[in-house]
Parts: structure tokens; sequence; C-alpha cells
């Protein structure tokens, strides 16, 4: 019920929010309208569980890992603060506002914390790494199942090939372990600069620093 | 008699006062109410009620907006519309896009693969977070101006003293004449169902039969929308649903069957139920054949096939009258139809049926109220407004198959009543999205990986 939504958000903490995320008032409020709608279980946070309610994030092959971009280190919940903290990442720059105060700390929606966000997207364990396992998990995620394919196929070994090709149309056209596993060897071959097979942060930030990533990672406000 | 000794003089006026009263309301009841009902007219009341109405909710909202602006502060403002902007650009458009700002080589020797492809799946992951277009179908759709209902504000800060006894005017109209005044006519109109229908159950088959049960139908329909005070306006009659056809509308909430019954005769499909509604399915089949299913039979889809099909291919039988998206959705959107009964190969009826939020928002939201909680909040909003459009009768076409059929109707309906059309199954408001949604995505991201070496890649894309 969005009935109670903003008489439960105090002025306070919207102008709280405010500075921290630099979204607008009436973006926090309706912001907030949204998250008590997902909050099914009307205590004040969301669980894993209220995200996958969610049916156009459920099918999102990385649907998991952006829910878990929301919830700290170890918790099950996060609330609203926590909830406009990561939602703030999505902030078009050019919403920034003129005057900065040369104090503040970087804002949330600098291009460095786009990176970050989409830097910790696929360092599941969180060393500050990406290495070839966690790089090979998100190509699989994205790409979909079909160790089915692979299993079949070695089944077929005695048959001839037309017989297993026809097979393989029919179970699908996703990609195999060993090619995916080219390309994430492939990939950090190129990315990584201090050989120690594995992408950093900063090696990161570099193979992307020509992508628009103002551009593909803001999410535009209608009011 | 010794009794009457022990009553002082006022107690006897009291009774006196209280029969007089009594019979003035019933007299008012039946003339203004219940005769008209029977005879299918109206005198008009009802419009002139609502004009008034409408007037006061505009005055109320400018009240409303002009103490927001002399206290300086923002009004909250539902989000009726869309909160942010979504690109309707396909997977493979984006991520092309993607790769091509981050690399300066032609794209026909793409690579398979850029660490920058996840931006596409983050930034829509998360716009599906702030706003999607699903799960706001399941929740009352918010209003942009107050109807003087508690239950539709969200600026109470801002109420002004004339507002705040208006409103009081209100709940005292509402609750304390509107309420009871409806309560008696949904007891008289169903009890006249039961009871009517009963009746004529003794009746051997026939026209006469038929004929009885129809008016029968019709009148106690009739008291009951004036029971929920609905104000209906129906278009293009002349496409009413006939005999042997299948009427498909999509579903607000219980009331959307009274609606539509009070304009015509329809054979109602259903699961039978204990209690009260179980009492009146019982002896509405008594009158005329109306589909209910036991509990156990739901779940045979061959059964209820054959049972729909046999009633339709008997001419003599009303039009069945079903809701194809299995449950109630908020009136701002249609979803995906169920194929069973488009599959059944009968001319279908299609009828829109939009409610007007602003006097009482028709909406059943299952997870929040029961039927009995439900009903008394119907009763005691101003008005149900609705229009109801009959659309021209369709019929499966040539090489299209129940799925497309269903999706044409669905489309119809969604045009007329200007509701938004979904692909998204209205079982989503319980259960969980199908995997092969996101099977379909990974498909079309794994195409974008395609191979450029290897023997391996003999096989042809997709089937």
């Amino acid at each position: 019920m969005g009935s109670r939504a903003s008489t439960l958000l105090r002025e306070e903490e919207i102008e709280e929010i405010k500075k921290e995320t630099g979204f607008s008032h009436s973006q926090i409020t309706r912001l907030y309208s949204r998250f008590t709608s997902l909050d099914k279980g009307e205590n004040g946070t969301l669980s894993r569980e209220d995200f996958q309610r969610i049916p156009e994030l459920a099918i999102n092959p990385l649907g998991d890992r952006i829910i878990n971009a929301f919830f700290p280190e170890g918790e099950d919940q996060v609330n609203f603060r926590g909830f406009m903290r990561t939602l703030a990442h999505f902030r078009p720059i050019e919403d920034n506002e003129k005057n900065k105060d040369p104090t503040a700390s970087e804002p949330l929606n600098s291009r460095t914390n786009k990176l970050l966000f989409a830097f910790r997207l696929y360092d599941l364990d969180r060393d500050d790494k990406i290495s070839r396992d966690e790089l090979l998990q998100v190509l699989r995620m994205m790409v979909g199942l079909n160790m089915f394919v692979s299993q079949v196929l070695r089944m077929m070994v005695g048959l001839n090939m037309f017989v297993s090709q026809v097979l393989r149309m029919m179970v699908g056209v996703n990609i195999s372990d060993e090619q995916l596993g080219s390309i994430a060897d492939r990939t950090i071959q190129e990315a990584d600069q201090n050989g120690d097979n594995s992408i950093s942060f900063n090696e990161f930030i570099k193979v992307l620093e020509k992508v628009d990533v103002e551009q593909k990672m803001s999410i535009r406000f209608l009011h | 008699m010794v009794l009457f000794l022990d009553f002082n003089p006022f107690d006897n006026l009291l009774c006196i006062l209280l029969g007089i009263s009594f019979t003035v309301w019933f007299t008012l009841l039946l003339v203004f109410i219940i005769v008209p009902a029977i005879f299918g007219v109206s005198f008009g009341i009802r419009q002139l009620y609502m004009k008034t109405l409408l007037k006061i909710f505009e005055w109320a909202t400018r009240r409303i907006e002009r103490g927001a602006k002399d206290k300086n502060h923002p009004l909250h403002k539902p989000y009726s519309n869309a909160i942010i902007a979504k690109e309707p650009t396909s997977l493979e458009e984006e991520i092309k896009e993607i790769r091509r700002s981050g690399s300066n080589r032609d794209l026909d020797s793409a690579s398979e693969f850029e660490m920058s492809d996840i931006f596409y799946f983050c930034r829509r992951g998360v716009e599906s977070i702030m706003d999607d277009e699903v799960t706001k179908r399941f929740s009352a759709e918010e209003l942009e101006s107050w109807n003087l209902l508690t239950r539709s504000n969200y600026n109470f800060q801002h109420i002004s003293l004339r507002l705040t006894v208006l409103w009081g005017l209100g709940v005292v109209i509402r609750y304390g004449f509107l309420l009871p005044l409806r309560v008696t006519l949904a007891f008289t109109g169903v009890g006249l169902l039961v009871v009517l229908t009963s009746i004529i159950g003794f009746l051997p088959n026939g026209r006469t039969k038929n004929f009885l049960s129809e008016k029968v139908h019709l009148m106690c329909y009739r008291i009951c929308v004036r029971a929920l005070t609905a104000i209906i306006t129906y278009h293009d009659s002349e496409n009413k649903p006939k005999n042997g056809g299948i009427c498909v509308a999509n579903h607000t909430s219980p009331i959307d069957v009274i609606i539509l019954a009070s304009d015509g005769c329809y054979a109602m499909v259903g699961q039978i139920h204990g209690g009260l509604m179980g009492v009146i399915q019982k002896s509405m089949v008594k009158a005329c054949p109306h589909i209910w299913f036991e509990r156990s039979e739901v779940k045979d889809r061959h059964l209820v096939a054959k049972r729909l099909s046999d009633h339709v291919e008997d001419k003599t039988k009303l039009p069945i009258l079903i809701f194809p998206e299995g449950t109630c959705i908020n009136n701002t959107s249609v979803m995906m139809f169920k194929k069973g009964s488009f599959e059944i190969g009968s001319t279908v009826y299609p009828v829109a049926i939009k409610y007007d939020p602003r006097f009482g928002d028709a909406f059943w939201n299952s997870s929040q109220f029961g039927m009995v909680s439900y009903l008394l909040r119907m009763m005691s909003s101003w008005a149900i407004v609705c229009s109801v459009w009959y659309l021209p009768p369709m019929s499966r076409e040539e090489g299209e198959d129940a799925v497309q059929f269903a999706n044409r109707v669905k489309a119809a309906i969604a045009r007329q009543g200007g509701l938004v059309d979904l692909l998204w199954d209205g079982g989503l408001k319980r259960g969980k999205v199908k995997d092969t949604f996101k099977e379909e995505q990974q498909k079309l991201y794994s195409k974008m990986l395609r191979p450029t070496w290897g023997p391996q890649n003999g096989h042809s894309s997709a089937p």
C-alpha cells in the first residue's frame, strides 16, 4: 500500500539521502514508494526474495549478482538508505551540481564508481581481482547452461558426425565449456598487464577506458 | 399485557417514530431502487450524484495543492506513469553499441566478448528494480487527485480545516447512510436470487422456465448493481454475446460478473465454493445451466474443455462468461490470456471493462483483503463507475493457433479499454516466472559470442 509512504519518511532523512546520493526530493519519495511496494513483509527492509519477485529481474541472466550488490557483506536485509546508496551509482553524471564542494568525497555516480559496481559483479570473492574462474562463472551465467550438450556429444563418440550435429541443433546453440574457456583466456591475456593471470581494478579501468560508461550505466529519471 | 404497563409514554412515542421512519425508508427504497431495478429503468439519480462528486473532488484537490504551495512543501505525486526512461532497444543493438564505443575496430571483425557486455544486463536489471511492468499491476492504481477517501490520500499534512470538515461529512454519509442502504439492498438482491431461482427450479424445462429465469437473474443483478451504486455505461450493445458463444473479458474484481450479468444473461463458469457462495451457486444452477466444477475437476483440463464445448454446441444454452486472465489485475493492463477457452472453437465475444478509479477503486487485492472486507470497502466508497464495451465477435482464423488467437483478442480488448497490453502471466502475482524466459535471454546473448575460429562452429545458429 502506498498510502503511508511519504508520511513515514521524515524530511531530515530525505535531506540526508539527498546529500549522500544526489537524488532530488521527488525522486527520493518516488523510490521510497517503490521500496515500500517491494517490501512485502512491511518491516522496512528488503530481502533477496523481495527482489526475486520482480519478474524482469528474475529472467535477467545476471539477476542474482545484481541483487547481491545491494546487500553489504554477509547481510540478508537492506534498508532504504542502502537501497538508495546502490541505486545512486546509476544516476546520470550530468545531474551532478555544477559547483561541487571540492572537499566532498567522490560522488557515488562517478565514472570510477560505476566501473567499480561492474567490477564487483565479476569479483565474487571481493579480493579485488577477477580470476579466470570468476570470469568463466559470469560468462556461463550470461550464456546459459549447456552441460547437456557436451555430455550428449561425449556419448555420441561412436556415431557419425551428422547425427551429433543434428542433436546439437536440437539441444541448443549455447556455447560449450571449451569455447568459453578460450574466451576467458583471451580476455585475461588482453587485459592483464602485471602478469598475475587475473584482472585488477586498475587493469579493468584501462580496458574500458574508451567505453561510454557514463551513458551506458546511467538511468534517466522522467522528473 | 402486563409488560406494556411498565413502559412510559416516551418509549411508546419512540416506537411509533421508529415504525414510521422504517416504513418511509422502505417505501423510498422500493420506489426509487427496487422497482426500477425490476423493470430496468433509471431515474438518473446516480448520474447527478456522480457529477456532484466530481466537482467536489476537483475542489478538494485544488485546496490540497494550494495548502502545499503555501507551506512550500513539494506535493507527493503518485507514480501512475513511469518513473524512469526506458529505451526499447534490443539486447543485440545495445551490446553492439557498447562495444562500438569502446573500440576503434570495425564491427564485423569484432571480438566475441568484451568485459563491457555486462553493462547491458546491469542497467536492465537496475531499471527493473526501480520500475517494472508487472509488479505494479497487482496493487491498486494510485490517483492524481484526492477523492475524499482516507485510503487514497498521501498528503495528510496539507489538509485544511474546511477540507477536514468535508471529509468528516463524507465519512458520515458513506458509513452512516450509504453503507446500511447498500447492505440492505445486497441482502435483498441475493436473497431474492436464491429464493426465486429455487422456485423456478421446480418448473419443467422449457420456454417459460428460460424466460422466467432470465427475468429473475436480471432483476436480482440489477438490485445488486444498485447495492454497489454502480454507474455503468454500456457501449455498442449490438455486439452483445449470443447463444453458443463465449464471452471473454478482462478481470479486475468479482464485481465484473455482476456488471456484465445485469445487462445480459450468461452461463457462469467456476469452482463450487462452500458457504454462502455455494448456496447461491447451487440455487442458480437450478434455474438455468451454469457450469460449476468440483475442486478436483478443475485440474483436469480435458474435462473442463469437454464440458465447455458441450455447452456451446447446444444453441439453446446461454453464452459462457469467462475471464481468461485467471486472476484479478488492477485495471491498468491486460495480462496473458490462458488459451483454454480459445481452443474450443466457437465464436468469441470480447468485452472490455474499464473502471473509473476516482470514485472508488474496484480492484480486489486478494492478498490484502478477504472477500468480505473487500465488499465492505466497495460498499463504503462513493460509487463504482465503469464503462463496458462490447467488441465485435471474433473467430479463430486459418493457420492461427489458440495462443495467437488469444493474443489477438487480448490486444483488441486492451486497445478499446485504454489498457496496457502485456504478455506476462497474471499468475506471476503468486508464482515464480518460468526459467524459459531467462534461457531465451541467454540464447540471444550466446549468438553475440559467435566464435570466429575453430571447426566446431559447423552448426548453424539457432533453431
